[in-house]
């Protein structure tokens, strides 16, 4: 069964890939209209110096996106936690910055900040939302018990959170990372769309917008492939630290025998 | 109603907690409590007995501090001899609550040592406390096993050598035995028996079995529905070690048979819902 599990999604590319090959050499579609995968793949042999270089960059903003998230998003939450009023004033301004599309706000962000900064502003602000509303949920289910054991030992502010709240959140907080990890790299992407045309940058979102006015379509989709393989990688990354962090105590990460 | 503390204040060598004209009442103003006076001597074991919703987890929420009474005044014997852990309140009272309430991120080890870690005891004399609780309750071999390794009646364990381990005069119970099944239940109201009977701790016991408060208790206090006073006072004078062969005479029966009766007026006119 497990094996099948693996091999299904494996089967199911290779009957895709062969077919759209076939289809686009049975029909002479050429390649500016629709490249084949093997010439998708020769691409990005080719244009790998100029490709690598390019998502370097953007993992680079992504992984900067990312770590503001997560700072900003579990700080925030235990700010929040820590002071109602604090809460009350600035979650419904979190809760407006995160529903307004990032793609309207990039060009502002853009006018005002110079091009690198407006791009990881645009990854945190896509990315900090799920981690600090996770996060903020792990605070609040503390077990009612252990919190009144803590406070008949009269434990501190600090050994609240550090002994009993941050890791009653834990699960909630790896959780809410593992939705930021692909949503900074979203976020990533649509920053470097909007600054496409400004020049300076040069991710794959950048290659993608500029292949696209070359009608280089090949090198567009090599760079979207480079994008998806680095969204897959980043939450798989994420999502095996979590099992890790958590595999010895928490319900998600034991096995279905336990 | 009579002060169920009537007869003991006399002979008192010492009352652990003393509670005068406690009362709760919700945020809704419904009076869940009292008004409740309760005396209990130092090293007595004393059963609250009444049905669920009677207030009597309240009752020990309040001595514990964990929540304010609306009014009347909790009294909570001080430590005696020396405190090098502090004048913490949580250091006199040892709480165990109906689940095990253990941190499922740790070892069992750390479980215990939680009441030391936050009362900042330095680190060998809560490692040698630690193992001597563990001891306790039969779970030396278990001191690196996670929370969710261990069956219902090793938790509850953990859970009394978590408050234990702090050496309270108290220990409050709050239906600790009652998700449990009936074979491990015995067992451990033979084990805290035996630990009663070896530290003489002052132990307030809230349980819903009539069977349960008369095996441990040495003073059975019924309380009535809703607001929950204390109806009626029975003494279990039983010879002491009590054991299994307590459990099966016809005194235990007797005295089951006492407890009961007293409980029923407590039932009257209400649906068990």
């Amino acid at each position: 069964m497990r094996y099948v599990r693996i091999l299904l999604p494996i089967v199911v590319l290779a009957v895709g890939t062969a077919l759209w090959e076939l289809v686009v050499r049975l029909n002479n579609i050429p390649p500016y209209v629709l490249p084949g995968p093997m010439a998708v793949f020769s691409t990005l042999v080719s244009d790998w110096p100029v490709l690598s270089q390019s998502l370097l960059t953007t993992l680079l903003t992504t992984l900067e996106g990312f770590c503001a998230a997560a700072v900003g998003g579990v700080g925030l939450a235990l700010l929040f936690n820590q002071s109602k009023w604090l809460e009350y004033s600035l979650f419904p301004y979190a809760v407006i910055l995160q529903v307004t599309p990032v793609i309207a706000i990039a060009p502002l962000l853009l006018i005002y900040l110079p091009q690198q900064t407006a791009v990881i502003v645009c990854a945190w602000i896509v990315g900090f939302f799920p981690v600090l509303s996770n996060t903020t949920l792990g605070l609040n289910s503390v077990d009612r018990n252990l919190a009144g054991l803590f406070q008949l030992y009269g434990a501190s502010r600090m050994q609240t959170l550090r002994l009993l709240k941050l890791p009653s959140a834990l699960p909630y907080i790896l959780g809410g990372l593992r939705i930021a990890g692909g949503l900074s790299l979203i976020g990533a992407v649509v920053a470097e769309i909007a600054a496409g045309t400004a020049g300076a940058g040069s991710g794959l979102a950048y290659r993608i917008a500029e292949s696209g006015y070359r009608l280089n379509i090949p090198r567009m989709f090599a760079a979207l492939l480079l994008l998806s393989v680095a969204g897959i990688v980043i939450y798989g990354l994420l999502a095996l630290i979590s099992h890790l962090v958590l595999r010895r105590w928490h319900e998600s990460a034991l096995g279905k025998e336990n | 109603m009579a002060e169920a503390s009537s007869d003991i204040d006399g002979a008192t060598s010492g009352l652990a907690v003393s509670t005068r004209g406690v009362t709760k009442a919700y945020d809704n103003g419904v009076m869940a409590l009292g008004p409740l006076d309760l005396d209990v001597r130092k090293g007595e074991f004393v059963a609250l007995l009444g049905p669920s919703g009677c207030g009597k987890s309240t009752a020990l929420r309040l001595i514990a501090g964990l929540a304010a009474p609306t009014s009347g005044t909790v009294e909570v014997s001080h430590h005696e001899g020396e405190t090098q852990l502090g004048p913490r309140p949580g250091l006199r009272i040892g709480f165990v609550f109906q689940e095990p309430t253990l941190m499922p991120w740790t070892s069992v080890r750390e479980n215990v040592r939680l009441p030391l870690k936050l009362a900042h005891a330095p680190a060998a004399e809560a490692d040698a406390r630690v193992d001597e609780a563990l001891a306790r309750v039969g779970l030396t071999e278990f001191a690196d096993s996670y929370p969710r390794q261990l069956s219902g009646g090793m938790k509850m364990r953990v859970s009394l050598a978590r408050a234990l381990v702090t050496d309270p005069d108290i220990l409050l119970m709050d239906e600790p035995f009652a998700a449990l099944d009936e074979i491990t239940r015995f067992r451990l109201n033979n084990d805290l028996l035996a630990l009663w009977r070896n530290l003489r701790k002052t132990v307030i016991f809230v349980t819903h079995s009539v069977f349960e408060s008369v095996y441990l208790a040495q003073r059975v206090l019924v309380m009535t529905e809703r607001p929950g006073r204390i109806g009626a006072e029975i003494k279990i004078e039983a010879p002491e070690p009590r054991g299994e062969e307590f459990r099966t005479s016809a005194e235990y029966a007797h005295f089951c048979r006492e407890v009961s009766a007293a409980l029923a007026p407590s039932y009257s006119g209400q649906s068990a819902l």
